[in-house]
């Protein structure tokens, strides 16, 4: 049941994934990410680790995702505007360049002899993970981060609030 | 009977009773709102349609069944279908993994009463809750109304802005009892009355209860339907059916905030005073006590206060509670390392 799981998550994951690219709207694009987004979490929840699987949808879907949604829908953006296009040599020389890269990563792909199927389980409990986190050698590079998108907030709120 | 078959068969009674329970509570709320909103107005409220206008809520059912579904002109058809779907599912889900009574022996194993038992069970809640603001944004986006998308961004903002209040009012429950799963925080709580958090986590309390009915958009944060400006905010070109599900939503959301309230800050399924009987079946008559109180209390609120400000609301979620509930982690930190 977890291998037929895994596979309708994964093509769904997928399935949205090319939906949010090759959307004219953006809001349809950001609606599909929402479901990329949740079907990860599904993924991560089937690997064992319902922590991990729970905070992409508090941080990812629930938080960053309504704020996305929240700009377009304040801008109204109904569609992407219809540019002048790119010319019949620029779309052939795309679609080559496209091909060669999907051909090379299956050539990568098959050489690296894959499992198939979801990961086997590993140990990313809740105290696992703090304890990962809160410990050498990762310590000093979570808290640098912190730090840095503190830096990133404090900036943020000072660019908004400046005078024109 | 096997393990795994008792296992399945308990779940699929509890979900059943619980979706039955929910339901039958929601159709008793709208008609206990209408009829209590009334007597603090000096009104009698619906009162023709049975014993007391008991029925009232069958006669509503029945009217939204039977009525015309409308698609406004210029609606995004499926994404308009799909909101209130993904409001209900969303409401629904929530309260599946909170407990609402200490486990029972059943055929001699023992059942936990709920539906989902999982590790992660509050951040599993707090996940859910933040994906139901979709089924609003949907809603109001999709109607091509202005009140509709005005209502939705309101209300967008507005829980975007309380979620995180609600969040870290939790942070000190859950860093006090160094769990995240809802039964071990309730049974943290066992005991005297001075054990519930709700006393040794006053500030996330106060914090909560705000958050909490902001969340649930109830008076005095029903600014995303604000009637007397937009119409009736993000559902206001929904009818029949869909507009019962939206409701129902609504109602449902309530009810699990109430449960969840009652789990993290009012003892859960204890009564709160040693001696009184705790134990299997009295637990649950504890939780529902506790439930139908602040089930009142949403109701006494909207009959009582004001609604608030736009500008105020968004004042006072990120200026007075966030540092407030900061505060509050910072205490319950300092104390548990001094302990």
């Amino acid at each position: 049941m977890d291998l037929g799981l895994f596979y309708l998550l994964a093509v769904l994951s997928l399935a949205s994934a090319v939906g949010v690219v090759g959307q004219r709207n953006p809001t349809y694009s950001a609606f599909a990410l929402i479901v990329t987004l949740c079907s990860l979490s599904g993924i991560y929840g089937l690997m064992g680790s319902p922590f991990i699987a729970a905070l992409q949808i508090v941080v990812y879907a629930g938080a960053i995702m309504v704020l996305f949604l929240f700009v377009l829908m304040l801008l109204n953006v109904k569609r992407e505007a219809a540019g002048e296009g790119p010319g019949r040599v620029l779309r052939g020389v795309a679609v080559a360049l496209a091909s060669l890269f999907a051909v090379q990563v299956g050539v990568v792909l098959a050489g690296l002899n894959v499992r198939r199927g979801p990961a086997p389980g590993f140990d990313a409990s809740t105290r696992r993970m703090a304890e990962t986190l809160f410990s050498l050698p990762f310590l000093y590079v979570f808290e640098a981060t912190s730090i840095l998108i503190l830096a990133a907030l404090v900036g943020a709120v000072v660019l908004a609030k400046k005078e024109p | 009977m096997t393990t795994l078959q008792f296992e399945l068969c308990a779940a699929v009674v509890k979900i059943l009773v619980i979706f039955n329970v929910l339901l039958g509570l929601f159709s008793a709320m709208t008609w206990a709102e209408r009829r209590l909103l009334a007597f603090m107005q000096f009104r009698l409220g619906p009162n023709r349609t049975g014993p007391m206008g008991i029925l009232q809520p069958v006669a509503d059912g029945i009217k939204l069944f039977f009525k015309e579904e409308a698609f406004p002109e210029g609606a995004n058809k499926w994404l308009f279908a799909l909101a209130p779907v993904v409001s209900i599912v969303t409401a629904f889900t929530a309260i599946a993994v909170v407990p609402y009574g200490p486990p029972v022996q059943v055929f001699g194993r023992e059942v936990s009463l709920q539906v989902a038992h999982l590790d992660v069970g509050l951040l599993f809640v707090f996940a859910i809750t933040a994906l139901g603001v979709y089924g609003i944004v949907l809603a109001g986006w999709a109607a091509n109304n202005k009140y509709s998308l005005i209502g939705g961004l309101r209300s967008s903002a507005q829980m975007f802005s309380y979620e995180l209040s609600l969040g870290l009012s939790w942070v000190g429950i859950i860093m006090l009892t160094g769990s995240f799963q809802i039964a071990d925080i309730v049974n943290r709580q066992a005991g005297s009355l001075l054990n519930w958090n709700a006393f040794l986590q006053l500030p996330a309390f106060l914090v909560y209860s705000v958050a909490a009915a902001a969340e649930v958009s109830r008076t005095p944060f029903d600014l995303s339907e604000a009637e007397s400006e937009l119409v009736a905010g993000f559902h206001t070109e929904y009818s029949s059916m869909k507009f019962a599900l939206l409701q129902m939503a609504e109602y449902v959301n309530m009810i699990t905030v109430a449960v969840l309230t009652t789990n993290l800050f009012l003892g859960g399924w204890h009564p709160g005073i040693p001696g009184l009987p705790a134990g299997g079946l009295f637990g649950i008559v504890w939780l529902v006590v506790k439930v139908l109180a602040i089930l009142f209390v949403f109701i006494w609120l909207r009959g009582t206060l004001p609604r608030f400000r736009y500008d105020q609301l968004m004042h006072f979620g990120w200026k007075v509670l966030i540092p407030l509930a900061m505060a509050n982690i910072l205490g319950t930190a300092i104390y548990l390392v001094a302990r």
